[in-house]
Formats: structure tokens, sequence, C-alpha cells
């Protein structure tokens, strides 16, 4: 596997991350109403479209650089 | 005789030598990295109702930092990004943009050591204090008017040090309460208050180290091991970009390749973190 395809993988795993850090912050604010843990929910939500539209640049972008 | 597949790759496979040797290496890290979280499962698992998570306190919930873990997983993605960027950069025959970036990562793996390091330091000099109540506070805590320092092993205490050196109470700036989750509870002005605690009132007295809790144990030979390893990348990532750079010019197919091998590495120490992040802060 090149290093192309494990960025890729990378960025995946990442945005899996976000995602659950998201749903974990929103939990917690269901259970306590502070609204910290709001903030904490948008902010990862919002990287996992910041690293969903980044992993689209980045394979356009090295479309021709090495194998996946 | 010359070694083939050096730098070129092998017709059949499309790979060269150095990049099956660093996936074999990978292989035997998932190994590695793979029991340590095996270990920390099955021990999280099988320990007995109310000690993990921990009835009085709700440990691990709560224990770590969330907002410097999260900061730490951004610095770790910016360096992933960062060091496929500098090997792209090569690709397309741009060395002063690689070294750019790949200073930048390395700059991330020691803006990354360092918020570990900070966190390191104010586990040390944390103590959980269980009383004979069955009640248990944390907090830091103060002895015969000193606060005890983490980098000084002979500083630590515990409940015989105490009777040992005849200490009668103690000082415990106390943390915040928290609920089962973890989270704060919310009650004003009583954020850190110190209490004065009898030592006859304490049946066990620990600081945040691995001999106190299991978490503690698994918690730091896990992120150590994983902070050896952002060390060792930094330092060969360095080193291409400086005194290995001059392979450059003698040899850019060569050069490239070893900045992928490095690169792959890279990402496979991020990658572990992005699994150890939720296991350890979130979970």
């Amino acid at each position: 596997m090149s290093l192309k395809a494990f960025h890729i993988v990378f960025v995946a795993a990442s945005v899996v991350l976000m995602a659950f850090l998201s749903g974990w912050s929103f939990l917690s604010y269901q259970e306590t109403r502070s609204s910290e843990y709001l903030v904490w929910s948008l902010c990862a939500a919002c990287s996992v479209v910041g690293l969903m539209v980044y992993g689209r640049f980045f394979l356009r972008k090295l479309r021709n650089i090495s194998f996946l | 005789m010359e070694i083939p597949y050096t730098y070129k790759a092998r017709p059949d496979t499309g790979l060269y030598n150095a990049k099956v040797g660093i996936w074999l290496f990978l292989a035997s890290e998932i190994m590695l990295f793979g029991a340590l979280f095996s270990a920390y499962i099955l021990l999280r698992v099988s320990a007995p109702v109310g000690f993990w998570p921990d009835l009085a306190l709700a440990w691990p919930r709560g224990l770590l930092n969330i907002p410097i873990g999260t900061f730490n997983t951004a610095v770790l993605i910016t360096s992933s990004v960062t060091v496929v960027l500098a090997w792209a950069s090569l690709k397309m025959n741009n060395f002063a943009r690689f070294r750019v970036y790949m200073v930048i990562t390395v700059v991330c793996a020691f803006a990354f050591l360092g918020i570990k390091s900070f966190e390191y330091n104010d586990k040390f000099s944390h103590y959980v204090v269980r009383l004979k109540d069955g009640k248990a506070l944390t907090g830091h805590i103060e002895v015969n008017g000193k606060h005890p320092g983490f980098w000084n092993f002979q500083d630590q205490w515990d409940v015989a040090k105490l009777a040992d050196q005849k200490v009668d109470k103690i000082k415990v700036e106390v943390d915040p309460e928290r609920d089962i989750h973890g989270h704060a509870k919310k009650h004003a002005g009583h954020d850190h208050e110190v209490r004065e605690i009898a030592v006859s009132d304490i049946q066990f007295l620990g600081s945040y180290t691995p001999s106190t809790h299991p978490f503690f144990a698994v918690y730091f030979l896990i992120t150590a091991l994983h902070g050896l390893h952002v060390l060792g990348g930094a330092l060969v990532l360095g080193y291409f970009a400086f005194p290995g750079a001059k392979m450059w010019k003698s040899n850019p197919e060569q050069f490239i390749n070893r900045i992928e091998v490095g690169g792959l590495f890279w990402h496979f120490v991020d990658l572990v973190w992005i699994f150890l992040f939720p296991v350890v802060y979130l979970l």
C-alpha cells in the first residue's frame, strides 16, 4: 500500500473518530445540559465535514502522483 | 554485486525492498499495540463491579483532559497531512516546499510531546484520597506546608509514609465533584476548596501513578510507548529534512522512497493515536 492510499485510510479513520466525538459530546450535552458539550459536538461535526472536503481535495490534487 | 530493487520497484509486485520491510515492521507493531489494547479491554471488562468505573470517583471517566487530548489529536492529524504533502512536493520536484512541510511535521511532533508531558506532570502531582467512611476525593495535596513534586519520586506520599513521618493532617485542594458519567457537578463557589483531613481517617492515599489503579498502569504504558514512537519518528523525519537530504542530489528516486517509508511509519503512529484517544479519554 502506498503512502497515498494509507493517507486516505488515515483520513477516513479521522472522520470516524470526529463523528464519534461529536456523538459522544452530544450525549454528554443531553446528560448535563452544559453548552460546552454542545459547542464541542458542533466543532467535531464541522471537522468531519472539513476532513471529508480535504480527502476529496487530496485525491484530486494527487491524481497523477503514485497509485492508490 | 548490486542488491536488486533497493529503489526501483520489482516489476511483478510493484514494491521496492524498503516498502516490504516497513510493512513487515508495521505488522509487528500492530501486534504490539493490539496486545496492549486487548490487555486494557480485558482488565476493564473483568474488573470487579464498582472498581472500574469506580463508584466513588467515576474513574476513569473525567480523569483525562478531553480538550487537551482533542487538541493533540488535531496536532497529529495536521502532521500526517504535512508529511504526505512533503512527499508529494518531492514527487513534483519541489525540494524547498518539501523541507517546509517536513519542518512543520517535526514541530507538530514536538508540540504533541510537549503537551503530553504537561499532562503527565499534572497526573503525577495529583492524588486520590480514599477515606475510611467509603468516600473518596481527588486533588493536589499539601504535606507539612509543601506540595509534593512529581519529579522527585522520593517525594511521593502514601498512608504508611505519613504515619512514618508522624504527620497528623494533610491539606487537599479538592477537585470538583463528578457524577457517575465523569461530568463535573455544578455547585458554584466550591471548586478547588482546600480541606484539612486527619491521617487517621485516610484508608488509601496515592498519586496518579501506575501502582494506584490499573487504568493508570495501562494509560502510562500505552501513551509512553506511543510517545517513544513519536519521538523516534520525529528524529528520523528531522534527519531526512536536513542532514539526510543530501541524497536528493545523488539519488532522488531512493530519497523519495525513504520519505514515503518514513511517512508510512508516521501515519501508523498517528493511526494508533486515533484509536487510543477515544479508548482512554472518552470511554
